[in-house]
């Protein structure tokens, strides 16, 4: 049993990693400030979410599970906030995105 | 009735919080929440925007398409990044919702989703950003839209 949860984990924390390092890569690669907040949020979302699971495997049902989940929690509901408030500070500073417009831009 | 709900959440986390449960500790989070609920209640805090609890009922099953949807996007951008395919663009959406808080809860599923951001909120139209075109299709579909409005409940 406890060789089954360490392999979950294991997995989880390579699938976290992954999406980190993919992400750090997209930071430094993409071309302008908004699309780069794509490649933050791919951070905050899929690295932070498998480990916190992989972790939660680890610690079994106790009071530790349960602010493991608190965290992933506070986390869900304040990335989206700071991602929004980066993309509206580069907005208000007349920054316009490049590519494509479709329609009338507010 | 929705103080006595908040002062039951406050509570709840307290105890999980602490993990200790002798007398005085117990005791001493109930004096803390109390007070913070007064507080809250003096302030007028305690209405439908400081505690959604309309949304209760069918957020389980929401949360559930959400991390569905925020996996599969996770995916397709992590593709992106590697292809290095990036057409980003920019677009706006009207949104259905009838309260402040649906509203913000679908500005917020749509930039927790990796690949869309709002960028901007005016009344009942959200500016968009997308890294690519079936990024942005996915929101243009007005899905998301759909789940958010049936969320709330109010129609």
């Amino acid at each position: 049993m406890e060789l089954i949860l360490d392999i979950l984990t294991s997995i989880c924390f390579f699938i976290g990693s992954l999406s980190i390092i993919i992400g750090a890569c997209g930071l430094i690669k993409l071309p302008d400030v908004f699309s780069r907040i794509h490649a933050a949020g791919m951070i905050d979302t899929g690295g932070t979410a498998f480990f916190i699971l992989g972790m939660i495997f680890q610690t079994g049902w106790s009071l530790i599970t349960v602010k493991l989940i608190l965290i992933g929690v506070f986390i869900f509901f304040t990335s989206p906030v700071t991602s929004h408030v980066t993309a509206n500070l580069a907005r208000q500073k007349n920054i316009l995105p490049v590519g494509k417009k479709i329609g009338k831009i507010l | 009735m929705k103080s006595f709900i908040l002062f039951f959440i406050l509570f709840s986390l307290w105890l999980l919080m602490s993990g200790h449960y002798n007398v005085l500790i117990v005791s001493l989070g109930i004096i803390s929440c109390a007070f913070c609920v007064y507080v809250a209640k003096r302030g007028k805090l305690i209405d439908d925007e400081g505690l959604p609890i309309f949304f209760m009922p069918r957020l389980l099953n929401y949360l559930i398409w959400l991390f569905k949807e925020i996996l599969k996007s996770n995916l397709s951008t992590a593709k992106v990044i590697i292809n290095g395919k990036v057409e980003p663009e920019t677009f706006t959406v009207k949104t259905s919702q009838v309260t402040d808080v649906a509203k913000v809860t679908y500005a917020n599923s749509i930039t927790l989703t990796p690949g869309t951001v709002t960028t901007k909120i005016q009344k009942g139209v959200f500016e968009v950003h997308a890294l690519n075109s079936d990024f942005g299709n996915d929101v243009r579909t007005n899905e998301m839209d759909k789940k958010v409005t049936w969320l709330e409940g109010k129609k």
